[in-house]
């Protein structure tokens, strides 16, 4: 627990920055930038883990596995979708949402 | 103001500067870079809760391993000089009051809900603690859930190289 900093301090973080990464899936229109964003969603809800583990509950560890899996899964994801948005710029040349209606084969 | 409380305000700021430029800005490689400041004062924060592990984990795996991978296939797909269209208005407005509503509603929730802390004491949160308890199968064991994203990152894997992987046949008519 930090001095002088309460809990709300982190969440009101988290919580500005998981909503920036919706606005920005929102908006955006390249693949990779949605991807990016989904990043940033996923982190925010790891420091909330983190911070609920520490100040509410620091006898215990359940957020530290909560946030180790999400960072596991964070990465399986983003190497599945990095090989899909590959394969689509190889078939369509571009990578905008637009474009991807279609995902014959 | 002690250093901690400044540290933290430094470290919060640069979150959030940097993930508001990430998701604005119209060149891609510049999101990239935005996006690794943002994941680097993240682990910083980490730092300041003295979990020096998750620390650590978001340095070598977000930092350096995720952000990597997404230069890399920007620089696959895109050239370096490339600059995103402004997006439509309708898209603009639909994202703000979407993060606006949404954020209103969980701020106002979170500033009103008073969080009690257990009282219990604090355990010391070592590698040698976190490997024990998540490698346990006994109360609060965490085997079962490590076996499976054993399996989901193999399979994630096995399906990354089987998707980005050239067509042989293809190639060959060509």
């Amino acid at each position: 627990m930090i001095e002088g900093i309460g809990i709300e301090h982190f969440l009101v973080v988290s919580t500005l920055m998981f909503f920036i990464g919706v606005c920005g899936f929102i908006i955006r229109r390249n693949l990779i930038t949605m991807l990016m964003s989904i990043e940033l969603i996923l982190n925010s809800v790891n420091i909330n883990f983190l911070v609920f583990n520490r100040y509410l509950y620091p006898d215990q560890m359940q957020g530290h596995f909560f946030s180790l899996f999400i960072v596991g899964i964070a990465a399986a994801e983003a190497s599945v979708a990095i090989a899909l948005i590959i394969n689509i710029y190889r078939n369509l040349q571009n990578i905008d949402v637009e474009n991807v209606s279609e995902m014959k084969y | 103001m002690s250093l901690s409380v400044f540290m933290f305000y430094l470290l919060s700021g640069i979150i959030l500067t940097f993930s508001v430029l990430s998701v604005t800005t119209r060149r891609i490689l510049r999101a990239a870079v935005y996006l690794l400041f943002v994941l680097v004062a993240t682990s910083g924060l980490y730092f300041m809760l003295k979990y020096e592990f998750m620390a650590a984990v978001q340095l070598t795996l977000y930092a350096g391993g995720i952000v990597v991978l997404i230069i890399f296939s920007i620089l696959l797909t895109h050239h370096i000089s490339h600059r995103f269209k402004r997006p439509e208005l309708i898209n603009l407005l639909m994202g703000i009051g979407v993060a606006v509503i949404g954020s209103g509603v969980v701020l106002a929730t979170l500033l009103t809900h008073p969080f009690r802390a257990t009282i219990a004491p604090e355990l010391p949160v070592d590698m040698s603690a976190i490997g024990n308890q998540l490698l346990s199968t006994g109360k609060n064991g965490y085997v079962l859930p490590f076996e499976l994203i054993s399996i989901l990152l193999l399979a994630a894997m096995i399906a990354a190289i089987i998707v980005a992987k050239k067509d042989k046949n293809k190639n060959s008519e060509i």
